[in-house]
């Protein structure tokens, strides 16, 4: 579907594919999987050479934050597939004698996901595989601000698939528009949450359920840990997490850090050191950095750093290059909070550094803010831990590390509030793409013939001791031996 | 912190949640002559105005009316409150549906008056699908609820080992509830015990079309429970589209598929989640070979014993072949005079029709011209009592209102077919109902059935037992709404899901930072496809 022209048409004949049953049966998920398995395996160096004309991404990064966790989810969900669709058998209390009942999923019908430019394979395909495996049918609009990875979505992963069920639909905003106005089961949306707004209220005229994958500006805590050792790990683990994703240009990402007053020094010190030695002196040369998508991002974020109060905050890097679309890892402590690099999602790799008395403050300090998407925590300490977990709230929450959890498939990804609806990944993923049947089989052999109207005092005293669970009860008032509560008031 | 007992006058007659929105004028149902009961409006309590304690209840008494700014207030309130911690803690849970379930049972009686003077509903049906389901409800929940708060442990993969992870349960924050008339305790207290299971502070806003019930609810609240977290604001359209345009965590909405369009518009705008509980015309497809007489009363359990067709998951319409037809008529009206007797009119084992308004919506269904010849069975009326005989009508033609609207009252249309097989296809063709029932012996049909045919639930040889399954979840599907509830799906459906991962500083894989080497790569490559020969081959090379 190379121009969504004849859309109508194309969206009728899936709807119509989907209505013949045959994207419900098992063999077909596990083709389309396989299909997606063999797009990735077969097209590694397409797919590399895609992300670094589109976003400079490294090799290395390509293959770590796209190409293998998908390989890794495609497996998993292989594997996992059988189990996924089989129903699940339901637990009844006892007064629902010769009934069993059950969960059953089946595939909600034609659903529309909507990606994004940063994780351009991740964020189409991690999705895509959950609605395939649920058995839908399914349009994929990737990215237009990644060119070269939405093309090759179009061209050739479609051919790895049946392309009587999914179809992908390049372009901006304007075709994402029309794509809105149709009727879906279901609208996958990566994005920002201006456009999440959009895409839930026409998700409206149809009554379609939404899942938005949005962001936030997601902290990391720093404790003030004691071993060089720990210092170290967490720092780097900051600061891959921060600049070695994408430039920073990723929803899950570390948006700003909290450390203590007394622990900044060293903390500074320790971010500068590592960062020269992970990503060099010039990291656009040795392509250790991503660059910015393009300009209009990268204007965004050089006037976040042009606010003169946040430019006298830069403690490390700074430069920026128009002509290369690219921005030195940069780190910043204490810009004014009220200047927009730390009320906007920064999305690129300047990272602000905020200090605090106590590193406790950090729990009120997110507690004042939008929910983010995730919060990181380096620490050792127990309390801080515990704290952390039962009095903030936010998508995940993961300690001593970053970005993992996008990588783990038992665990959901999702944001919460401002940081979005519903969750994906693994089995999350397949219950996205659901509707959980429920299924209650009865028997003609067994009836409670008190169930039936007409009502008298006879029947509301069995049902009392029914719904009591007092089968004895039952026994009694049916053989005469318990009398009927005469306090009825009504008869 | 003060009770919010607010009495709204109810000048706006525009039945904003009620099934079908349009002008009515519902009189106070106690004009109704019911000699045997003895209708105490003022009830047990004394009546109850707005405690005049603090500034906000003071000039909810001077404007009479719930505005937008008292409803940004009152989510300001139970968002400090929420804050704060108090809600969250298991022993509020507990004791807030400790004081619930009190409360059903020493209310019992104020319910069941309640439920009469709104819809005329007989005790007995009262008590199990309105009592002692939320009686149920509240009892499950407390009883599972330790359970429930528990975070669940998962593995996590090689990719990130050595970790561990958990998913956590944690409440959203302030919720909004609204419900509608037809089950108005039920289907107001059972989103209520799942908001609180679930830690959140919570505002009801109950039907005003059924009054008895609604001002009960905010007497019974605010006597029962912890009015600081917990509140009812009563009223109309202008009231509920004042609370529409605040902010909430949650909006679970009961009623109509127009008005859910409406509800989860004003969501949208602050990027709410919505659980949207609606109807639709619920098919039975009744088969020839089965037990007929207790697939008939079945049928008439989950049709005019259930509010008289009044319900969301009643019985619409019954797909039967064309030969089978009349026995199964035959076997209705036997089973239909056992139970409601010569002259169904005159029987109070039915609820009456709610109000005017839906009593002539009623009518006019029946007086289209391809309709009203097409009743094979009842069709009597009586306007002053509201009350419609249970009615029975045979092939009524497609394109009619009767066929194309959810009914929500004491019709009946047989649709026939050839084939048994052909109901998938007339199910089909229609918008996903929030259930189909199948009556069969055979069970291939039944495994036909539940392949092919989508619905919010499906209940094989019974009716409306599948909601009182608390292992299984409730809602719909498509225009019968989304999202579900019910027991843990209640907790869930009020609860945000907080992945928590956590790891050690060592071991430390430098695989993962820059720079990057090709040896990095290929170390990536094995632990990501997991093939733990090539790790080790890898990791070989590497050293």
């Amino acid at each position: 579907m190379d121009s969504p022209r004849n859309l109508q048409g194309d969206l009728e004949s899936l709807r119509l594919y989907f209505r013949c049953g045959r994207t419900k049966e098992a063999s077909w998920r596990k083709t389309q999987i396989k299909g997606l398995l063999n797009f990735i395996k077969e097209n590694e160096g397409d797919i590399m050479k895609a992300l670094k004309q589109d976003l400079g991404k490294h090799r290395a990064e390509a293959y770590r934050d796209e190409i293998g966790t998908l390989i890794k989810s495609l497996n998993y969900a292989l594997n996992s597939l059988k189990a996924w669709m089989s129903p699940k058998k339901v637990k009844l209390p006892a007064v629902a004698v010769l009934t069993t009942a059950e969960l059953l999923p089946e595939p909600l019908g034609l659903v529309l996901i909507v990606s994004a430019w940063n994780f351009p394979f991740g964020l189409s395909l991690e999705p895509l595989i959950g609605a395939l495996a649920a058995g839908n049918t399914a349009v994929l609009k990737p990215s237009e601000l990644a060119p070269a990875c939405s093309s090759l979505l179009a061209n050739t992963m479609t051919s790895y698939l049946d392309g009587n069920a999914v179809k992908v639909v390049e372009g901006g905003p304007s075709v994402g528009e029309q794509l809105l106005q149709e009727r879906w089961d279901k609208i996958f949306f990566t994005g920002n949450a201006r456009v999440g707004r959009i895409v839930m209220s026409a998700a409206v005229k149809y009554l379609t359920p939404v899942a938005l994958e949005l962001g936030g500006k997601c902290p990391a805590v720093l404790d003030s840990l004691s071993f060089s050792f720990d210092r170290e790990v967490a720092v780097k683990r900051i600061l891959v997490g921060k600049f070695g994703t994408c430039a920073g240009q990723a929803c899950i990402t570390i948006d700003y850090v909290l450390v203590e007053k007394k622990f900044l020094p060293k903390a500074v010190e320790l971010m500068k050191a590592i960062t020269t030695k992970m990503f060099g002196e010039n990291p656009r040369e040795t392509n250790t950095v991503a660059r910015i998508v393009n300009r209009r991002h990268f204007l965004r974020l050089k006037n976040l750093l042009d606010d003169p109060t946040v430019k006298a905050s830069i403690v490390y890097g700074g430069k920026t290059d128009e002509e290369n679309l690219f921005i030195e890892p940069t780190i910043l402590v204490d810009p004014p909070l009220e200047a927009e690099i730390m009320t906007e999602e920064i999305f690129g790799p300047l990272l602000p550094i905020i200090t605090l008395e106590n590193i406790e403050d950090s729990i009120e300090f997110i507690k004042a803010r939008p929910r983010p998407l995730t919060i990181y925590a380096f620490t050792k300490s127990k309390t801080l831990e515990r704290k952390l977990v039962s009095e903030t709230s936010s998508g995940s929450l993961v300690f001593n590390d970053a970005i993992i959890q996008y990588a783990a498939d038992t665990i959901p990804f999702g944001g919460v509030g401002e940081s979005g609806i519903g969750r994906y990944h693994g089995k999350f993923s397949f219950d996205t793409f659901s509707h959980e049947k429920a299924v209650a089989r009865r028997s003609f052999l067994v009836d409670f013939w008190f169930r039936f109207p007409p009502w008298n005092d006879y029947k509301l005293q069995l049902f009392r001791e029914a719904y009591n669970f007092d089968y004895l009860g039952v026994i009694f008032v049916v053989l005469g031996l318990k009398k009927p509560k005469s306090d009825s008031h009504v008869v | 912190m003060k009770g919010l007992c607010i009495q709204l006058s109810h000048h706006n007659s525009i039945l904003f949640h009620s099934r079908r929105s349009t002008r009515t004028a519902y009189k106070n149902p106690t004009k109704f002559s019911i000699p045997y009961f003895s209708v105490s409006s003022s009830s047990s309590f004394p009546k109850i105005s707005c405690i005049a304690s603090t500034p906000l209840t003071t000039e909810v008494e001077e404007k009479l009316t719930f505005d937008v700014d008292e409803a940004r207030l009152l989510v300001k309130e139970l968002q400090n409150v929420f804050k704060s911690g108090k809600t969250k803690s298991y022993e509020w849970r507990v004791s807030q549906l400790k004081s619930i379930a009190k409360m059903l049972e020493e209310r019992e009686k104020d319910i069941t008056e309640a439920l009469h003077k709104d819809l005329e509903k007989p005790e007995l049906e009262a008590f199990i699908s309105e009592i002692s389901t939320s009686k149920s409800s509240c009892q499950h929940a407390l009883q599972e609820l330790q359970h429930w708060m528990a975070p669940e442990k998962v593995k996590t993969s090689i990719t990130s080992y050595p970790s561990s992870a958990e998913i956590v349960s944690e409440p959203l924050g302030v919720v909004l509830v609204i419900s509608t008339w037809n089950f108005p305790f039920l289907l107001s207290l059972d989103p209520v015990i799942g908001a609180i299971s679930a830690g959140n502070a919570v505002v009801l806003k109950p039907s005003e079309v059924a009054p008895g019930t609604s001002s009960l609810l905010a007497r019974l609240f605010e006597k029962y429970l912890d009015n600081s977290a917990i509140r009812v604001v009563e009223g109309a359209v202008p009231e509920t589209t004042a609370l529409l345009e605040q902010k909430w965590n949650k909006i679970l909405y009961t009623g109509s598929a127009r008005v859910g369009r409406i509800v989860m518009a004003a969501a949208a705008k602050h990027l709410t989640p919505v659980i949207l509980e609606l109807g639709g015309k619920c098919p039975a497809v009744v088969d020839s070979n089965l037990n007929l007489q207790v697939a008939s009363r079945r049928i008439i359990a989950g049709k005019w014993a259930l509010n008289n067709g009044q319900a969301c998951i009643a019985i619409d319409y019954i797909i039967t072949t064309k030969d089978f037809a009349p026995t199964l008529i035959d076997s209705l009206r036997r089973e239909l005079e056992q139970s409601f007797g010569q002259n169904p009119l005159e029987t109070r084992d039915v609820s009456r029709i709610v109000n005017k308004y839906h009593f002539s919506r009623l009518l006019k269904l029946l007086d289209e011209d391809k309709v009203s010849d097409k009743i094979v069975l009842g069709g009597q009326s009586n306007e002053d009592q509201l009350r419609i005989a249970p009615t029975i009508l045979l092939d009524v033609p497609d394109d009619t209102e009767i066929m194309k609207e959810e009914i929500f009252g004491p019709f009946l249309p047989i649709v026939t077919v050839e084939k048994i097989e052909d109901s998938f296809d007339v199910i089909n063709s229609r918008p996903q109902p929030l259930v189909a029932y199948l009556f069969t012996n055979n069970d291939q049909l039944k495994k036909d059935y539940v392949q092919n045919v989508s619905s919010g639930g499906m209940l094989v040889n019974d009716t409306v037992l599948h909601v009182t399954v608390d292992g299984l979840p409730f809602g719909g599907v498509g225009e019968s709404g989304m999202g579900s509830y019910h027991g843990k799906f209640s907790f869930d459906g009020f609860s945000h899901k907080k992945s928590v991962m956590y790891r050690g500083f060592e071991p430390d894989a430098s695989v993962r930072y820059p720079p990057y080497t090709p040896q990095k790569q290929r170390l990536l490559k094995a632990l990501l496809s997991g093939k733990i020969l090539a790790i080790i081959q890898a990791l070989i090379g590497w050293f």
